[in-house]
């Protein structure tokens, strides 16, 4: 378990203040913040590379504060790929064992193996100049692993990557959490801690906004500020159905309801979500081009941001939370109050689908289907 | 073309024409010296055991030189490149300063330091050698100034390593020397290698401090000079045309061994 507690760093442009949070083994911890927020000071604190100026890092027990970098057990791998130039793909992957001192067989049989792992060993000949953004990226990260970390460290490894080698960098690291390892990952991109994480903590000016579960976070920003950056109010996790030959036109099953999602993605296990101030509410069913309307009733209205939150349950049985943001004229001209039946609609290219891969259940303690 | 674009090139071309005069007053000296040199004097010359042994000398003492000090001047070009520290540019200064005093009064400054009577003098007698009239003395006056140039080349070399790359090695359990070695120095190898043969080069052509020194055992450049008092340009010429073709060769082979470490980087 990696307990960071109370860490502060004052540094020349911004400064990181009383920084607390727990990753318990062997899960995937997401760091969540604008750029120049300070998260990168956070996780090269954690790996020894800044010495904070107050606090406590604890790494399975053991502080490891005023550890020297090389011997702490956390391996940090960067937005950019810090391959070594003058060295092989190879002597890359077996420099932290080599560090180890582990002898000439060892070090070729674990690469070797990790090589299959990470899909890279037609790259072990090549020199680091020649390869990929992806490809580069995934060597980063074999050659983390390679140091046997008990907790990895990822600087945004996504954000740099090409649209199209993304899902497969997404897919690696999920591979490289279910194998147990402990994950602390940097970015500014919610969707990457939806797909990837079990908790996510919101920074916000070198402060630590919110920490929870992803859904807890995403559906109940406890801030004006995580509203904003996540306030993601309708997050479905579900299956996206992908039959043959239908263009882009998907559905996506929840617990409670299925939903219409434009997406052209494979099918599988995965997250929609919907922005509030997409989701529009009547009185009587309305014919538009929406393609997701529900019968449902208000459970609640509360002021959010500038307007009024109205929540639905559209649900059948199970209760399905849907939250509009509107008005307050729209509130009070079409008498919305707690109890009462409405309609709600939202069109199906308001929902962005994000692909979450297998993961156990367990890990998710909210199931996905609201309160 | 352009009113602009002639303009700039009048001005090319009368830049070219001065850069031209200045490349004559470079070559011509040296051109006119080969010419007035014939082959049979240079053969002869060649076989002169007091030359042959002089330039020998000269090459081993500036090479010497160069990587005694190397060892201590790299490590510390590195710190000047990655650490700040209470008065670093009064110590950039300081590392500066060789290129800037006359090398004679450098020499007087250093035999100070490393005569019989003073203390690295007396350290020196104890362990059996003296610097003064010796290699030692030699290796010591030629590094005193032409150091600056290995450090001042290796710490830019240093300062173009991304340290970026230096975290991520330590980040994967090396140790501070490990980076040094494995990841640092070898990065900057290219540098280091300019400097150092930059380092030897300027040795190698020291006079001055080397002078005060020791007059002997005799460097080419002093029996240069010697030959030149004695007797005259004509016997010192052949042997400057000699040092500088040897200087030349070593030179040329140092610069493509040091293009084909670059090769084999990128």
């Amino acid at each position: 378990m990696l307990s960071v507690r109370n860490v502060c760093k004052t540094l020349e442009s911004f400064a990181i203040n009383d920084i607390s949070f727990e990753v318990e083994r062997g899960r995937y911890f997401v760091l969540l913040g604008a750029s120049g927020v300070g998260k990168s000071v956070v996780l090269e604190t954690i790996a020894g590379l800044v010495q904070p100026d107050a606090g406590q890092i604890l790494l399975d027990g053991k502080d490891i504060t005023n550890e020297k970098i090389q011997k702490r057990g956390t391996a940090l791998v960067f937005q950019n790929s810090a391959l070594f130039p003058h060295m092989t793909v190879y002597d890359n992957v077996a420099y932290p064992l080599r560090c180890k001192k582990f002898s000439r067989r060892q070090i070729q049989e674990r690469v070797a193996s990790l090589g299959e792992d990470f899909g890279i060993s037609g790259l072990l000949g090549r020199m680091p100049t020649t390869l990929s953004g992806g490809e580069s990226q995934r060597v980063s990260l074999q050659r983390a692993v390679a140091s046997e970390p008990r907790c990895l460290l990822l600087d945004e490894p996504i954000s740099s990557l090409d649209v199209k080698s993304r899902p497969e960098m997404r897919g690696l690291l999920r591979k490289i959490n279910a194998a147990g390892r402990t994950i602390v990952h940097v970015t500014h991109d919610y969707t990457e801690a939806v797909s990837l994480g079990t908790h996510i903590a919101v920074m916000e000016d070198g402060r630590i906004a919110q920490t929870g579960t992803v859904a807890e976070v995403l559906r109940r920003p406890r801030s004006e500020f995580v509203a904003r950056f996540v306030g993601i109010r309708n997050f479905f996790k579900g299956r996206l159905e992908a039959p043959r030959g239908q263009a882009a036109s998907r559905r996506f099953k929840t617990d409670g309801r299925d939903f219409s999602v434009l997406n052209d993605s494979e099918g599988g296990e995965g997250f929609i979500m919907v922005k509030s101030e997409d989701v529009t509410i009547a009185n009587s069913p309305s014919h538009t081009s929406a393609r997701n309307n529900f019968e449902g009733t208000i459970v609640d209205v509360v002021p959010a941001g500038l307007g009024l939150e109205v929540v639905v349950d559209i649900g059948a049985g199970t209760a399905v939370e849907v939250a509009a943001l509107i008005t307050a004229e729209s509130v009070k001209a079409l008498a919305l109050r707690r109890g009462k039946k409405v309609w709600v609609s939202f069109k199906a290219s308001a929902v962005k689908y994000v692909e979450q891969g297998t993961r156990s259940a367990g890990e998710w303690e909210d199931d996905g289907t609201g309160k | 073309m352009s009113r602009r674009g002639f303009r700039t090139g009048a001005l090319s071309l009368v830049f070219a024409a001065l850069g031209g005069g200045v490349l004559l007053f470079i070559v011509a000296p040296l051109v006119s010296m080969f010419l007035n040199c014939s082959l049979a004097e240079l053969a002869e010359t060649a076989g002169d055991d007091e030359v042959r042994n002089s330039i020998w000398l000269t090459l081993w003492t500036s090479m010497g030189a160069t990587l005694i000090f190397a060892v201590a001047a790299i490590p510390f070009s590195y710190l000047l490149a990655r650490k700040d520290f209470p008065l670093k540019g009064l110590v950039t200064g300081i590392i500066d300063l060789p290129i800037v005093i006359p090398h004679s009064a450098a020499g007087i400054a250093l035999l100070g330091v490393l005569a019989r009577s003073s203390f690295l003098g007396r350290a020196a007698t104890k362990m059996g050698f003296s610097f003064i009239s010796s290699s030692a003395g030699i290796m010591a006056a030629m590094a005193f100034v032409s150091i600056p140039f290995l450090i001042n080349s290796a710490r830019d070399g240093f300062l173009a390593v991304p340290v970026r790359l230096e975290k991520a090695a330590l980040s994967l359990g090396a140790s501070p020397l490990r980076v040094f070695l494995t990841i640092s120095v070898p990065l900057a190898a290219r540098p280091i290698l300019s400097g150092l043969i930059l380092m030897w080069a300027r040795g190698m052509s020291e006079f001055g401090a080397v002078l005060i020194i020791a007059y002997h055992p005799m460097i080419t450049p002093v029996l240069i000079y010697e030959r030149f008092g004695a007797f005259g340009l004509k016997y010192a010429r052949p042997v400057a045309v000699l040092f500088i073709i040897v200087c030349l060769v070593f030179f040329v082979m140092l610069r493509l061994l040091a293009k084909g470490r670059q090769d084999a980087q990128r």
